[in-house]
């Protein structure tokens, strides 16, 4: 794969490295190749290039430091949480120095009483819910890669979880932030009283995938942990049965904790691997959980079993005890390892669609696996309409990258088409900067530019990413109408 | 494009040419919050109507001018509703309520407006048309404009049209009422924040506190004995909390003094003040406050206790929300250089100098 950022700039290379050394510790600069190596790439491997610098600040100051710096000498600056993002938006600028957060990883307080931790930006999603188990409060949003990834990473992609229908995504459960402008100003936003004045810049910062400042800390509200919790694993033999259930579930006025969906590829790939239990008879899997107090849940689980039954399930499991439970979920969560374990390569995508398409959706998917001559898994936020297909390819083989490039591009344009969004939790990055064209029109993107240059004015923060320019889009606009979707997947699209 | 838009443009783009401002108005339920309005009267209510709602996708669209009650009524139809429980004031349109911003009691447990807003249509000031968000659960791609025009007091563009996530009524709602000071209020609901129970609102006046308590039924009836205190009639609970909502209840009623809103972090203790009547609401983190006190005293006090405060009604009709820090108001400021070039919509309602 490859992305060219059309963001070009003329940095002087040694000037650069001399001056970061000045603001900065000895060991909180790499310059060497070999140390710059390991940050070539994120979470999306495919895309890989080689920044001038890293920094590795290990507080605000420095942070400020470091941004005043390149904002004097007209650098590029890519930040960096722990690189689990799965579309490049870590990707380091070939003239820029990438600002790794990664040593800025103290939970500051934790206040039970509150319901709220401060922490650093490098602190991992997991750690929050660790320091505050102790208390029974724990921090909802709980992405896959939950265990690596951090909380500024979070706040960047507004990233979610499988429990994000009840619970929300990071943009509900964060209170405010503390964010350095391009140019080194610190700003905080949000807060911890409701209703902070002005407008809702904390709303903004949240899912701007690190183009309009560095977060520097993050006040996180915590739930209380539910006391009890069950999930509920349905089996159908149709796709289009299991989105239909989805919707009566809702329907029937149930939010469940949680929603999610595998097909038979996904079940088949991740039961040799966790030993879940999974139905591999069945054409897909639904996985439902309810929390609470004990007879909350039994009364929620009950209706869900209802609602199952009514709408076609041919079998259904009720996890009996806590072991069980989470043995159900780690099938779902091991799913990206699972493929990774049956294909040299697999490509993730992450559009989300109106619930009700989800069967059509699938039946395309299967489509699209013939023409591209590409397996595929998939596994669903269901209860948002989140897909993840996941593409097995080889990229050692001959146009197998660019098929499942071709492959991943139709799947994102059809749930634009379906109503739905090219990305629902991974962010544009540099992946998705083209499909940025086919989900907005030009206006729009005008006023995300603008929004951009009230922010970053000299459009160093991150370049090139998550909002295609002008030039982009005129691009990508011919050479789509020109191939539209005539069947020519050997060749590169992006 | 409809007849109506091709009419607004045209007012938005002769407004933007002969820089004069334009006061974007619904029902006019709001007249009375945020700075003085000013700039030409600009009815939204023509454009109206609800143009999507499929309950089983959670997610209702209308266009501006739609009455709140219409939009309300059509989701009640489905067991389902707008769960921040948005004040009407009388006759609030969609537009209206997503400008201003407003939550009701249900905030302390669902969350505030701008956690439901999926997407927004947008007028700007070149009389551009644009989208943003959509009509499903969760979207990333570009900046959450939608939410950024939440509470935004309509400086940054004319909403045409608004997407609201919304959710399911509660199977069962019970309310109590128990007998506490303020200080007993406060330290109960802190507590009662920390322990999953189904508390969706709770207010705390002249020695009462309200609770209401709203899900599954027997997670309800358990929570309720747990909690003590007097059941309330069904139709009293819900009386009581419509009124709450809307301003009714006699303590909004005390004529001219002024109504202060101030907004504090959870497990916030009394404030220090005597001159004051005080209403609690969202877990004691939203406190009304209807007092003489000079404003300066009454920013002290919010700030002080780590919050901020906006004059709600009555009073001087001036510096009516918190002071910016300057970065963050010249953030505001550049913002709205690049929404609204020629300083056209609602000029000055916000901040007066935007
Ligand atoms: C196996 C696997 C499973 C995953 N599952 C999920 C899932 O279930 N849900 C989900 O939402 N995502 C998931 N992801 C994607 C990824 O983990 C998330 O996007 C995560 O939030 C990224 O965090 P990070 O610290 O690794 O950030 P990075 O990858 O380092 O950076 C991501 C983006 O954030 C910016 N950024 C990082 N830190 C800051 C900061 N402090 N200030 C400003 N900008 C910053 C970067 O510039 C970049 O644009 C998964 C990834 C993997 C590999």
């Amino acid at each position: 794969m490859s992305f060219i950022n059309d963001a070009a700039f003329e940095v002087d290379r040694e000037p650069l490295i001399a001056e970061l050394y000045r603001r900065l510790p000895r060991h909180c600069v790499l310059s060497d190749v070999e140390d710059l190596r390991p940050y070539e790439c994120d979470g999306l491997s495919a895309y890989c290039e080689l920044p001038l610098a890293v920094v590795l600040p290990e507080n605000e100051e420095q942070v400020i430091a470091v941004l005043r710096t390149c904002h004097r000498l007209g650098v590029p600056m890519v930040p960096r949480g722990a690189g689990t993002g799965l579309s490049g938006g870590a990707l380091p600028h070939a003239q820029g120095v990438v600002v790794s957060l990664a040593r800025m990883k103290d939970i500051l307080s934790l206040d039970p009483e509150q319901r709220l931790a401060v922490v650093q930006p490098g602190v991992r999603n997991l750690a929050i819910s660790e320091a505050a188990a102790p208390h029974g409060l724990y921090y909802a949003p709980d992405p896959s890669s939950q265990i690596a990834c951090t909380i500024g990473g979070n706040v960047a992609e507004n990233s979610g979880g499988v429990h994000c229908l009840k619970y929300g995504l990071t943009v509900h459960n964060v209170l405010s932030v503390r964010m350095i402008l391009a140019d080194g100003t610190p700003v905080a936003l949000g807060g911890t009283a409701p209703e902070s004045p002005g407008l809702d810049l904390l709303a903004l910062s949240i899912g701007s995938e690190g183009l309009l400042g560095v977060v520097t800390e993050v006040t996180v509200n915590l739930t209380p942990t539910p006391p009890c919790a069950q999930v509920v694993m349905a089996s159908f033999d149709d796709v289009n049965k299991a989105g239909n259930a989805v919707a009566a579930i809702i329907a029937a006025g149930i939010i469940p904790a949680g929603l999610e969906m595998m097909d038979k590829a996904a079940t088949a790939a991740v039961e040799p691997f966790v030993n879940a239990g999974y139905d591999l008879e069945a054409a897909a899997i639904l996985l439902a959980e309810s929390d609470g107090t004990e007879e909350e849940v039994a009364e929620e689980i009950a209706r869900i079993r209802t609602v199952l039954e009514e709408n076609g399930a041919t079998s259904l499991k009720v996890s009996g005890n806590e072991q069980e439970r989470l043995l159900y979920w780690a099938g779902r969560k091991a799913a990206f390892p699972a493929i990774g374990r049956i294909s040299p390569d697999y490509y993730c995508m992450d559009g989300t669609i109106p619930r009700k398409h989800l069967g059509e959706m699938l039946t395309a998917i299967n489509a699209m696996e013939e023409k591209y001559n590409l397996r595929c898994a998939n596994v669903f936020h269901a209860g948002d309409g989140n897909l993840h297909p996941l593409i097995m390819f080889d990229a050692n083989k001959p146009g197998e990258l660019e098929r499942a490039e071709a492959f991943g591009a139709e799947i994102l344009e059809r749930s634009v088409q379906f109503g739905g969004s090219i990305t629902g939790e991974h962010g544009v990055g540099a992946e998705k900067i083209d499909q940025m064209c086919v989900q907005y029109s030009e206006d729009a993107l005008d006023a995300f530019r603008a929004v951009k240059n009230a922010l970053d004015p000299a459009g160093l923060l991150n370049p090139g990413k998550g909002i295609p320019s002008l030039h982009r889009c005129a691009e990508y606009g011919a050479m789509h109408v020109h191939k539209g979707n005539v069947p020519f997947p050997e060749l590169p699209r992006f | 494009m409809e007849a109506v838009l091709t009419r607004w443009r045209e007012i938005v783009q002769a407004a933007s040419a002969n820089r004069t401002g334009l006061r974007l108005r619904g029902g006019g339920s709001k007249d009375f919050y945020g700075e003085p309005a000013t700039g030409e009267l600009f009815d939204t209510r023509d454009y109206r109507g609800i143009v999507g709602y499929e309950p089983t996708e959670l997610v209702v669209t209308a266009r501006c001018g739609t009455p709140l009650a219409e939009l309300e009524a059509a989701l009640a139809e489905r067991g389902q509703m707008l769960a921040f429980e948005p004040p009407g004031f009388g006759d609030a349109t969609v537009g209206g309520c997503l400008a201003a911003g407003l939550s009701g009691p249900r905030r302390a447990q669902a969350g505030p407006l701008r956690d439901f807003v999926l997407g927004t249509r947008l007028m700007d000031g070149r009389g551009r048309i644009m989208e943003f968000g959509g009509q499903v659960m969760k979207n990333v791609a570009g900046y959450d404009i939608s939410r950024l025009l939440a509470g935004s007091m309509g400086i940054l563009g004319l909403v045409l049209e608004v997407s609201f996530k919304v959710l399911p009524r509660p199977i069962r709602e019970t309310s109590l009422r128990l007998s506490l000071s303020q200080e007993e209020a406060l330290t109960a609901v802190t507590r009662w924040r920390r322990q999953p129970l189904p508390v969706s609102a709770t207010a705390w006046e002249g020695g009462e506190l309200t609770v209401r308590l709203s899900g599954a039924e027997a997670a309800v009836a358990t929570a309720a004995r747990t909690l003590g205190g007097t059941i309330l009639e069904d139709r009293e609970g819900e009386r009581f909390w419509r009124d709450l909502r809307e301003q009714q209840l006699a303590f909004f009623g005390n004529g001219d003094v002024p109504l202060w809103r101030i907004s504090v972090p959870a497990n916030t203790g009394a404030l220090p003040i005597e001159a004051a009547d005080i209403l609690l609401e969202w877990h004691g983190t939203q406190r009304w406050l209807r007092t003489d006190m000079p404003a300066r005293e009454v920013r002290l006090l919010a700030r002080e206790a780590g919050g901020h405060a906006t004059l709600f009604r009555g009073g001087e009709r001036a510096d009516i929300f918190e002071p910016l820090p300057e970065p963050v108001m010249a953030l505001h400021q550049r913002l709205k250089a690049q929404f609204d070039p020629d300083g056209i919509f609602n000029p000055g309602r916000l901040y007066r100098d935007l």
